[in-house]
């Protein structure tokens, strides 16, 4: 095998059970490949030990005929999962060196299901971010760069930014990322790969550094359809340590996986058309919308009466979940100390969490305590949870009539680094096509759909009922088919 | 009703009271973890991942502590709402590692219930009944330590995350002894229930104490809160001074700021914390991390039948199927270790010796414990032990005094009372043959006072039952003492 890091999930775990290369040959490939990438900061720790030892544990499985779905397979994880003896940041200065005893119970699942672990990866802090900026390690790079022959520096969208660089530069044939928003989605869609949010419940959160807990969701990133599939079905199932888990059997996606959809009926939201989205975006959609009529879906117009409350309800809703879960990181007992001398606890306090948290998190936090606040509560929290009651029913009503939801991923390709980092309501407006799916707890997944004029990648979303991850892969697969995305971007790093 | 008054300066003032018993849930296990709930460990030492609050923890409810709120709720005779919620209680302090308290603002677990006191124990008339609010279970903290370095000071989170119940009362109660005789029987309720051991020095129970004070007739007046007050005495305390405290404020003119407040038991007096201004804003919303508590009818019928016979059901029992004395009853239910040990006793003499049987654990038993400073759970003399000597007065073989010997000797030695009389030759006797000899011989002994008894001193009669017992050295049988002497003495 010339070069195994071209290869996917699927194709590596086949190869390693045919023998057609060694699991050590799969993970030194990749090791080699992060090895000269460091110019992406998709990394935040590097695990290569962790990544030879599973594919060691897998050449030998092979030898003795007990593979495991995932033997052979080296990932990255998200450094928002706990991973036990490798320092877990969260993307944050304020657990700098926290090195958990403990393991979530995704990368937990994972490793289990024979994969090994390449490294950390990058992300927003405490995954507060759509541009990967608010890192305090430094922003990822994307791999990608226009076709204007400039060299402006892109981002790869966020918070799983560093998931989606280390998948689009062949670093990683799949990660893991964690969606609260859009953090699966809206990378995936920036730099051309497949991610998906699986219904909320899906994944256990244990382990899971927490942002938001009724939204955040982990799903995988890989680069097709079907390579998500084998993923998630390791990822996911019930965990009683986890109360929201969904205590249901995990379907066989992979199995099931069909790109046959005649006669399914596909909804487009007359909402998702936004003012001010530009025309590259709604000309891949009905591009989008074209391959699926080829498929054989019947193509619907449908209505989301709320969907336009949905951005403002999420940016109520998670940064006040963020404020009372980022309340822990008070320097008592883990991660960042910041304590003046001669001063008190209350000094220790605001030292800790001025030196530990970044700009935006701190944004996000005076947001969620202000909309908590008595006098504000009935105002902003509660009112935003009547709303979020309505943007779920305007769902469950329209999968009445139709099976899927396809609307564009994000309403632009990525754009520079530093471009809207000083203007938090551009940024926000990232979310606002992937938010109304995750505040109704629905499995949506992002599909490449095909280049911009600049030569970027643009994504569409396919949304589905609550539990139908299967309907949605499907959907996704028969999409991927028919849109035959190939583009690659060209290795400068 | 109460008829206790603050006497002022500018007349009577009546005194409201409501409090806020936070009793510790009794489980192995916590509230949200699976960390021991053991009193007394090392420091640090029962504290789960969860408890910590390390990153990605998430709290999964303990369904036994569940049980037991529910359970509680039950003997309250409160409302249990079969839907619930949890919600998070905002504030920063170096014993909640979390950041918040997962309590119940919105949607507690148990609502409206009742408890019935009685100022006296003699006098069912003297019933009150206090209304109970709610229920509902939370999150204790941790314990601060300031002693353990000159300039840190150390946190011991073993109780962090312990199940606590809040009982909320209904500003129902008029005196300090209202307040005392709710506490006690709150506690007595729980400890029957075996929802909260209600030991009030370990912390397992303790109040918050509101009080304010308003001239009869008038609107409710401004509360203060007094903080976790560990003991029925000083809550007590805390209303008297706090009551006295706000009719002075009052009278010369100021007003009461809604406030909390510390008891000083060193100085016995309350002191201000903080105001309302200073007040936290706990920002309270449903906890994202949990599930609202469904409960099934299954379960609420397993708990009820869970349930024993609880302290008023049992005093009216004693009362009429016993036919104990109102006081007997009274005491005998006030504690359920008085209950259990009564309830053993009587198993073995038969309900027939109901009052006997009261009537020796009351003033004999307690007189002795009191004595010796110990309890029943110390008792050197156990139910059966108890039944035994009853048993041997009741068949004739010990005469009271006897008895008594017997069972000073029994609390000595934690011997049988059987093996006692055997061993010492206590038995009483009823040989009228070796009685008359022993009559005779007083007799001999004292002939000018036979000759006085039968002039017509009647009243020497004790002195020749006491001459003829002390020669038996207390073992004739009295009845036939004196029978015998009257026959002799003619």
């Amino acid at each position: 095998m010339s070069n195994v890091t071209e290869l996917g999930i699927a194709a590596i775990r086949d190869g390693v059970r045919d023998g057609s290369f060694s699991a050590r040959e799969v993970a030194e490939g990749f090791i080699g490949a992060i090895e000269g990438a460091k110019a992406l900061n998709a990394f935040t720790v590097e695990t290569p030990e962790h990544a030879l030892a599973a594919a060691d544990a897998a050449d030998a499985a092979r030898a003795s005929g007990q593979l495991k779905p995932l033997s052979g397979v080296p990932l990255g994880i998200k450094d928002l999962f706990a991973t036990k003896g490798v320092q877990t940041t969260a993307g944050s200065r304020m657990l700098e060196g926290f090195k958990p005893v403990y393991e979530s119970t995704v990368s937990g699942n994972l490793f289990a299901a024979g994969a090994g672990m390449l490294g950390k990866l990058n992300m927003d802090e405490f995954a507060m971010g759509s541009s990967n900026e608010t890192s305090a390690w430094g922003p990822v790079l994307s791999p990608w760069r226009r076709n204007d022959g400039g060299n402006a520096a892109l981002t790869p969208g966020g918070s799983s930014g560093g998931s989606a660089s280390a998948v689009a530069a062949r670093l990683a044939p799949g990660v893991t990322g964690t969606d609260t928003g859009g953090s699966i989605r809206q990378p995936a869609a920036f730099v051309g790969i497949t991610g998906i949010k699986p219904t909320y419940g899906r994944c256990s959160r244990w382990g899971m550094v927490a942002f938001a807990s009724s939204l955040d969701q982990a799903g995988p990133m890989a680069h097709d359809v079907r390579d998500c599939a084998i993923m998630l079905q390791a990822m996911a199932g019930f965990d009683p340590k986890d109360s929201t888990s969904l205590n249901l059997p995990v379907p066989n996606w992979e199995a099931a996986l069909s790109g046959d959809i005649r006669g399914k009926r596909i909804g487009i939201p007359k909402e998702y058309r936004i003012e001010g989205v530009p025309e590259e975006i709604d000309r891949v959609w009905e591009q989008g919308i074209a391959w699926l009529r080829d498929a054989g879906a019947e193509i619907v117009e449908v209505s989301l009466p709320h969907t336009k409350y949905a951005l403002p309800t999420y940016y109520i809703i998670a940064p006040a979940e963020a404020s009372s879960n980022l309340a822990r990181y008070d320097g008592v007992r883990y991660g960042q100390r910041v304590a003046p001398e001669g001063g008190n606890l209350q000094d220790m306090y605001e030292a800790t969490r001025a030196a530990g948290f970044g700009k935006e998190v701190k944004r996000r936090i005076m947001i969620g305590t202000y909309v908590l606040s008595a006098g504000f509560y009935d105002a902003y929290f509660n009112q935003a949870q009547k709303v979020r009651a309505l943007i779920a029913r305007d769902f469950e009503r329209v999968f009445e009539e139709v099976d899927l939801l396809l609307t564009p991923t994000a309403p632009s390709a990525a754009f520079g680094l530093g471009e809207k980092s000083n203007d938090p309501i551009a940024m926000y407006l990232n979310d606002v096509f992937a938010v109304p799916a995750s505040l109704a707890g629905l499995p949506a997944i992002s599909v490449p759909a095909g280049l911009n004029a600049q030569g970027l990648p643009l994504g569409l979303q396919l949304i589905g009922r609550a539990l139908d991850e299967q309907g949605v892969l499907n959907a996704a697969l028969a999409f991927e088919e028919r849109a035959g995305f190939k583009a690659r971007p060209e290795a400068w790093w | 009703m109460s008829d206790y008054r603050i006497q002022g300066a500018t007349g009577e003032w009546e005194v409201v009271i409501g409090l806020e018993v936070h009793a510790q849930v009794t489980s192995a296990a916590k509230l949200f973890s699976g960390a021991s709930t053991e009193f007394g460990a090392e420091p640090n030492t029962q504290v789960s991942l969860i408890d910590a609050a390390m990153p990605g923890m998430l709290p999964i409810p303990n369904a036994e502590c569940i049980r037991q709120a529910v359970r509680t709720g039950m003997a309250l005779e409160a409302q249990i709402n079969p839907w619930s919620r949890f919600d998070r209680k905002n504030y920063f302090y170096a014993d909640l590692p979390q950041g918040y308290q997962i309590s119940q603002l919105y949607h507690p677990i148990v609502g409206e219930g009742e408890i019935e006191i009685l100022l006296d124990p003699k006098d069912e008339a003297s019933a009150k009944r206090i209304g109970i609010e709610r229920i509902h279970l939370e999150q204790d903290a941790g314990k601060l330590m300031h002693d353990q370095h000159p300039s840190y000071s150390y946190v011991d989170l073993n109780r962090c995350g312990v199940a606590l119940m809040e009982i909320v009362s209904k500003p129902d109660m008029r005196s300090p002894e209202e307040a005392g005789a709710y506490v006690r029987k709150l506690r007595a309720i729980l400890r029957y229930v075996g929802s909260c051991d209600g030991n009030m020095e370990q912390g397992s129970m303790r109040a918050d104490v509101n009080v304010s004070v308003r001239k009869a007739g008038d609107e409710f007046g401004t509360r203060t809160e007094t903080k976790n007050v560990n003991s029925v005495r000083f809550i007590m305390a805390v209303i008297e001074h706090e009551a006295s405290r706000q009719v002075d404020v009052l009278e010369s003119g100021g007003s009461i700021v809604q406030e909390t407040r510390l008891w000083d038991p060193d100085r016995s007096e309350t002191r201000s914390l903080r105001s309302k201004e200073e007040a936290h804003d706990y920002r309270y919303f449903p906890d994202p991390d949990l599930l609202p508590v469904e409960l099934e009818d299954a379960f609420l019928q397993d708990c009820r039948a869970s349930l024993p016979e609880l302290p008023d059901a049992k005093r009216r029992r004693y009362e009429g199927a016993l036919g104990l004395p109102a006081y007997n009853a009274a005491v005998l239910t006030a504690e359920v270790e008085t209950a259990r040990w009564f309830e053993a006793l009587l198993a073995e003499v038969g309900d027939a010796q109901a009052l006997r049987a009261s009537n020796w654990l009351i003033s004999d038993l307690f007189g002795a414990l009191n004595r010796l400073g110990k309890t029943l759970e110390t008792s050197p003399v156990s139910p059966s032990q108890a039944a035994e000597l009853l048993k041997l007065v009741a068949d004739g073989t010990l005469s009271g005094t006897l008895s008594k010997q017997v069972f000073e000797i029994m609390l000595e030695t934690g011997q049988d009372p059987g093996a006692i009389v055997e061993e010492r030759g206590l038995k009483q006797t009823s040989d009228t043959g070796a009685i008359e000899k022993v009559i005779a011989d007083v007799m001999a002994a004292n002939a000018d006072k036979v000759a006085e008894y039968r002039g017509g001193k009647d009243k020497l009669f004790g002195f020749f039952v006491g001459q003829t017992m002390k020669a038996m050295a207390g073992k004739g049988n009295p009845a036939v003492v004196n029978e015998l002497l009257k026959k002799a003495l003619g």
